[in-house]
């Protein structure tokens, strides 16, 4: 089926998300849809699968002008999305996920759950997965989740299938798996849609590139022209794909972490005994697919979860078992992975949230007080500091962009005397010129001679900052490999698998990294 | 008549008027729209006026009225026979409605702020000190409901709190022979901690075994209706001497809250007590590190955690200042209005009229005391609607719980008012393409 | 990149975490305070005599002969096996990890029969406990209703703390119109009705305005109390005989099953409405799980925008849904005018409302397990109008504080670690 959008424009208030888009997807083709975050690409999507409804513009199907009240509309004339956040009830499992919303049923609205799995068993045969239709969404990896997904667009004999950011949550390994299954539907006959803002990923499947900003389309281009030029594309200037730094002069081992076991509320082990130590003055970066126990392991760190066993040292003196106000009067700095859930009160006014972890003492409180004078000079001061493009120190943290919310939280961490700082997923959903503020400020603090800690799924992060890199799966870490360390490796690592061809030390996390560091940026 | 009626309804107005306002400082100094500045400003400032919260309140009020009117008009005898021939002499009909929602809104008028037929201004103004009066429990314990709103907990145990505080507060009253001022202090103290443990138990279950604090309030509310019931009829304990019924002994005169106009009102300095709480509780609330804390768990319990801010230990604070407050609206009956021994009723749906007390004043605490103040003027109105125009009191029951619900959805009010939508672009904005207008300036 | 694509498939089997136990030692701590409880209450303050235990049969089922124990020696031998089980339940934690769920009921229900031989001991009037249950049944019938409405609504997405209200309009709209009628089946259907309306103010306000379903539950139950108090004595009262003076259900008694001793009097000879329950228990759970209309259900209250990617209209399902729980409710408010009392009166509900919705979180928002929640705070209800009948030595207050008491162990202790719908209480925003 051809797809063809005609003029496509969506407002929002004064905000134009989607000005005047027009494309065609042919049948058998796959057609990147590039563009950083912010471009516009989710909104154009939602509207062609129903679940906006655009101002202007016509969606086309075989020519044919389509009127989708709904996702259910548009599903009926043939249009599959595999969204990004999985659109996948987590207590319900495969086969009635697959079934939801169009299920076959029997006498007085009995579900044939029969029918739902022989329609799971059939499609995942047709491509080679292997999912288990009863089993439950919530004890699937986020790999096969994906594929639930897919089975779930195929099993209503979607024509057009819209790939929304798919890669994200995927190792390397599985991101090569999921382009073979996009040649393989395109093969036959599918219409694809492939949503992303990886330069790589788009010049390794797509067939055309269209490339949006600000909501616009500015321009088309073809695989093979280079990253450079995608980038300059996509972002309207050149950028600088990798970030100014010296080598690191890292010092004496500040963080020391051993045998470091996490166990959640059901009793799995999250993070399974980890070791390692992190220098002044060096960043370690913290690489692995989501969901491999990072989150809890920096949870961890800063006194976050219940259940912890091992010792956590921060320069000679231990941190484990201190409450989360005394890991952070020891010096800590954290940048949590959401900052909209853990890191900022959205409802809070800048100069709020800038004192949000130091409420209790001076120069913020004095006798229980809050001291308003010193907190709006502090904001205005840390507003301009770190460029957060705002009306007011007053205003609400949630009406900031990302990238702005983004640089309060750094504001707020960085301006408190720092002997570690760790950053889960500093840069998830920012654009380009926030990335590299942010990216800057870590290397600065880094500079500074604070030991510093990444935690980074996308490997172009780990790539920028990384003085060393941990890789983590499934709760422990496979190793400790020298910063620059090359992709192809790192994959493998992320797949729990130690690397055939380990170039540079054996992954020993005891290993002297100082030296490391430099050896790895020399190869 | 209708003159009473009409500036009945503009006092309620000017009643709202201070939370509205209240409100409306708050939003718009937090949230300052990035409009376009080539937009018609005047045609935005009149939107803002008459889509904002201040005119919000005042139609709720209006509106919760007009449906009160309605429900007196239909179940009137008088307009029911009208209404028999009302195609013969419709005017009959809508007299017969005049007459008794008049008569009604002017005695609920006259039982609350002023009653014209006393012959001096110091008798007339009498059912306004009533008010006061009626309100002084109100808002300590709407500011108790409210302080728990603004940390994210419910606290719908103020029955139950002010049951075991009229205990605590009543026995110090009772049992001890003490210099005057101390035993009023005393006393009253006793009024705060009771309801604070009372609450507290909640804080501390929610904080260790993360039980919801809605079920155990309520729970916590029987279980203090039948603790006090059986104490007083249990001899010995808070049961008076030498009675058979379930009722506690006289408060002595030196626990008692003094009168603050003289005796011919019924006002007492618990009244001064509601005062200061409201002003405490706005400093607690938004200059004390406490209450940032308090707020910080409020709006993201998550984020307050990761900053350093123990959740469990605010949990249990606040619910224990909320229970203690709750505890406050107890001292006031026992010690102010009701000194002569209670009984289990003593709460008199306190504690449930604190929570759309809290909610009407939007849980700050200037417009606690205002709703708490026309709650109050509801209520003594109420009892001379029941008395002169033999309307049940419940009608007040019925337009409070209204006031609150149009309140609590502005579009509703807007729909049936036809008022624009103030602001109407950046509530449908969605959060990813903000994101996109501010790289937009950015750039 | 294409070079690694013959690279086996790592995550083709889910990610198998190695576990270990977070062991809970809520229960046995539980345990032993309640067997710590019994050894004071049961031997400390022990009563001597015989326990007479009496089993009525009804209209049709014959009666049992009663049953005497010796009070002092059954309360020994009960407390006993008490503590045992409580010391058993901290080693079968440190071995299994878990206490199972059967044992504490175990416990729980030797801990009744010994509470009820010591509260009925000293030679006082015998313990009638076929009475003891019908009773109890009875009183769980509006908890069933609510508690069931309360699944529903919860389910779909939308805390229904407005059950009390539904209850009680349910219980007025009934007695009126079926007082003004004369027919008790019209006086069923006036309840649905009632619960309905409710319903839809607690959906109008929930779902489309976004008001916080928590206070519009608390805030629509203070509208009913006030309306309805409001019509009781304007209205109502004044013309008694006419509008509130309702014809009662007839009991049905099911042959066969209704000349069972004990349980044929307690379950099988009971009004419409009772059966009514039966019906709607079995509906609710197979609906919910196994047929197009719970899983749709589900779906919104647990990932309305999954839900809603798939076609399925969040909010009207939702608010059909929310209405439906009305409708159960409002039903059973009916049982109050027209199965029980025969009358409407101010405040009747008295507070039902909330221990349903007790119940609910009780029972984890699974129908079967709210509905034996409900009938286990049925019987302490009920617990306390027997034993004031038999002459028991505890205050009766006690008793009736007993249900609250039960609820908040429940929900601070045993409950545990309990997950109710993913998106309950949140409205659906449509970005």
């Amino acid at each position: 089926m051809k797809l063809e959008l005609r003029g496509i424009t969506k407002r929002f208030g004064s905000l134009t998300a989607n000005d005047h888009i027009s494309l065609t997807v042919e049948p058998g083709e796959i057609h990147c849809i590039l563009g950083e975050n912010g471009a516009g690409k989710s909104t154009l999507m939602n509207v062609l699968y129903g679940l906006l409804p655009a101002d202007e513009g016509e969606i086309l199907l075989d020519d044919e002008v389509q009127h989708f009240e709904g996702p259910g509309e548009a599903m009926k004339a043939g249009i599959g999305m595999v969204h990004q956040h999985f659109m996948l009830i987590p207590v319900f499992t495969v086969a009635e996920n697959v079934m939801l919303g169009h299920e076959s049923t029997g006498f007085a609205g009995f579900l044939n759950l029969n029918e739902a799995r022989k329609r799971v068993r059939e499609i995942s045969a047709q491509f080679g997965f292997d999912v288990d239709p009863d089993a439950l969404i919530e004890d699937l990896p986020v790999g096969v989740q994906q594929r639930v997904e897919i089975i779930k667009a195929l099993s209503r004999d979607a024509k057009v299938l819209v790939f929304d950011e798919p890669t994200a949550v995927l190792t390397p390994q599985e991101t090569d798996e999921l382009m073979t299954i996009m040649r393989q539907l395109r093969d036959a006959g599918t219409a694809i849609v492939f949503i992303t803002h990886k330069l790589r990923e788009v010049r390794e499947v797509a067939d055309r590139i269209t490339v949006m900003r600000l909501g616009k389309v500015v321009g088309e281009a073809s695989p093979t022209a280079s990253n450079a030029e995608l980038a300059s594309l996509m972002v309207g200037r050149s950028v600088e794909l990798t970030v100014q730094k010296q080598a690191a002069r890292p010092g004496d081992p500040a963080l020391q972490v051993r045998g470091l076991t996490v166990i959640d509320h059901i009793g799995q082990l999250v993070v399974n005994d980890v070791s390692f130590e992190v220098r002044a003055g060096e960043i370690l970066a913290i690489a692995g697919v989501q969901g491999n126990g990072q989150t809890e392991l920096t949870e961890a760190l800063l006194g976050l979860q219940q259940h912890v066993e091992g010792e956590i040292e921060l320069d000679g003196n231990p941190l484990s078992g201190l409450s989360v106000r005394n890991v952070l009067d020891a010096g800590v700095g954290f940048i949590p992975e959401d900052r909209n859930e853990d890191g900022l009160v959205a409802e809070f006014s800048i100069a709020e949230n800038l004192m949000l972890d130091r409420s209790d003492s001076a120069p913020f409180v004095k006798g229980g007080t809050l001291q308003l004078g010193f907190r709006s000079t502090f904001a205005a001061e840390k507003v301009s500091e770190f460029d957060v493009r705002t009306q007011s120190i007053d205003t609400a943290v949630g009406t900031l962009s990302g990238g702005n919310q983004q640089k309060v939280v750094l504001a707020r961490e960085l301006s408190r005397d720092l002997r570690l700082l760790v950053a889960a997923q500093p840069t998830r959903g920012l654009d380009v010129g926030s990335i590299e503020f942010v990216h800057k400020r870590i290397v600065q603090a880094r500079d500074s001679g604070i030991p510093v800690i990444v935690v980074s799924t996308e490997l172009d992060e780990v790539d920028a900052l990384a003085d060393r890199i941990a890789v983590m799966y499934r709760g422990g870490i496979v190793g400790i490999v020298p910063g620059g360390t090359d992709r192809e490796t790192l994959g493998i690592m992320m797949a729990g698998e130690q690397p055939d061809d380990p170039n540079g030390p054996a992954p020993d996390p005891h290993d002297d990294e100082g030296r490391s560091g430099t050896r790895g940026e020399a190869a | 008549m209708s003159d009473d009626s009409g500036a009945q309804a503009s006092a309620a107005e000017t009643g709202t008027e201070a939370a509205g306002s209240a409100d409306v400082a708050l939003e718009t100094g937090s949230q300052v729209p990035p409009d376009d500045p080539n937009d018609n400003r005047w045609n935005d400032a009149l939107r803002q006026i008459l889509g904002g919260s201040f005119v919000i309140s005042i139609l709720a009020v209006v509106l919760a009225l007009i449906v009160g009117a309605i429900l007196i008009a239909v179940t009137d005898p008088g307009v029911q026979q009208a209404a028999g021939y009302f195609f013969s002499r419709p005017g009959d009909t809508f007299q017969a409605i005049w007459n008794v929602v008049s008569g009604a809104y002017s005695s609920l008028f006259q039982g609350a702020i002023y009653n014209f037929g006393r012959p001096t201004f110091s008798a007339g103004i009498r059912p306004f000190t009533d008010t006061l009066t009626y309100a002084t429990p109100l808002i300590v314990a709407g500011l108790g409901v409210g302080l728990g709103f603004r940390t994210g907990l419910f606290n719908i145990g103020g029955q139950g709190q002010m049951l075991i505080a009229a205990a605590f507060c009543g026995w110090i009253g009772w049992s001890f022979d003490l210099p005057p001022v101390l035993h009023l202090i005393v006393a009253i103290v006793a009024g705060f901690v009771g309801g604070a443990i009372w609450a507290g138990i909640a804080g501390v279950l929610k904080a260790r075994t993360g039980a919801h604090e809605v079920i155990v309030t309520i729970m916590l509310n029987w279980i203090a209706f039948y603790l006090i019931s059986y104490l007083l009829r249990t001899p010995g304990a808070l049961q008076e001497h030498g009675t058979n019924n379930p009722k506690s002994p006289a408060i002595l005169p030196n626990a008692i809250l003094p009168p603050l106009f003289g005796p011919q009102y019924q006002l007492h300095w618990g009244f001064v007590i509601s005062i200061a709480a409201t002003i405490v509780v706005w400093w607690l609330l938004e200059r004390s590190s406490l209450g940032f804390k308090f707020r910080a768990v409020g709006e993201n319990p998550n984020a307050a955690r990761v900053a350093g801010i123990s959740v469990k230990s605010v949990i249990i604070w606040a619910l224990v200042i909320s229970g203690g407050l709750v505890g406050l609206a107890a001292v006031d009956q026992v010690l102010g209005t009701t000194t002569g021994g209670f009984s289990s009723g003593i709460d008199a749906g306190i504690g449930f009229d604190a929570i759309t007390v809290a909610l009407l004043g939007r849980s700050r605490p200037i417009g606690i005391f205002v709703a708490g103040v026309l709650f109050g003027a509801f209520k003594a109105g109420g009892f001379l609607m029941q008395a002169a125009n033999n309307i049940p009191i419940d009608i007040v029951l019925v337009v409070q719980s209204l006031i609150v619900l149009f309140i609590a959805a502005p579009p509703l009010v807007r729909a049936i008012f036809r008022l624009p939508t103030p602001g109407s672009k950046p509530r449908t904005k969605t959060p990813a393409p903000t994101a996109t207008a501010e790289e937009a300036t950015a750039k | 990149m294409t070079t690694t694509t013959d690279h086996t498939i790592p995550d083709a089997a889910p990610i198998v975490l190695e576990k270990t136990v977070v062991k809970s030692w809520k229960t046995p701590i539980t345990l032993s305070i309640v067997a710590l409880l019994s050894i004071v209450l049961f031997i400390v303050f022990r009563r001597g005599g015989d326990t007479t235990f009496t089993f009525a049969g009804g209209r049709i089922a014959p009666s049992l002969p009663q049953l005497v124990v010796p009070t002092t020696l059954t309360c020994v031998i009960l407390t006993t096996l008490l503590a045992a089980m409580a010391a058993l339940s901290w080693w079968l934690l440190a071995r299994f990890a878990k206490v199972p769920l059967w044992y504490s009921s175990v416990f729980a229900f030797i801990f009744v029969v010994a509470f009820l031989t010591w509260a009925a001991g000293d030679n006082s009037r015998p313990l009638p406990i076929t009475s003891l249950l019908l009773g109890a049944v009875s009183l769980s019938v509006p908890y069933i209703f609510g508690a069931l409405g309360g699944v529903i609504s919860e389910r779909s997405g939308v805390v229904n703390i407005a059950i009390e209200g539904q209850l009680l309009a349910g219980a007025f709209l009934a007695a009126v119109v079926a007082s003004m009628t004369g027919s008790v089946w019209l006086g069923l259907v006036a309840a649905v009705v009632a619960g309905v309306l409710v319903s839809f103010i607690l959906a109008a306000f929930a779902i489309k305005y976004y008001v916080d379903q928590v206070i519009v539950g608390v805030v629509i139950n203070v509208l009913v109390l006030g309306l309805t108090n409001f019509f009781y004595s304007q209205v109502l009262a004044k013309d008694a005989s006419f509008l509130n003076d309702p014809p009662l259900l007839p009991s049905l008694p099911i042959p066969g099953l209704s000349a069972i001793p004990v349980i044929g009097p307690v379950l099988f000879d009971q009004s419409i409405i009772v059966y009514l329950m039966y019906i709607a228990v079995a509906a609710v759970y197979i609906g919910l799980f196994h047929t197009r209309w719970g899983l749709r259900l589900r779906s919104v209250g647990e990932h309305p925008q999954a839900a809603d990617t798939v076609g399925i209209n969040v909010t009207g399902t939702r608010f059909w849904n929310v209405s439906l729980a009305g409708a159960i409710v409002g039903l059973g408010g009916a049982y109050f005018t027209l199965g029980s009392v025969g009358s409407f009166s101010e405040d009747m509900t008295g507070g039902q409302g909330y221990i349903a919705l007790a119940a609910v979180i009780f029972g984890r928002w699974d129908p079967i397990r709210a509905t034996l929640a409900a009938l286990l705070f049925g019987f302490a209800s009920n617990l306390q109008y027997t034993l004031a009948a038999v002459g028991s030595p505890v205050p009766s207050e006690f008793l009736l504080m007993l249900p609250y008491v039960v609820t908040i162990l429940a929900v601070a202790g045993f409950v545990g670690y309990v997950r109710g719908p993913a998106a309950s209480g949140k409205p659906y925003i449509k970005s």
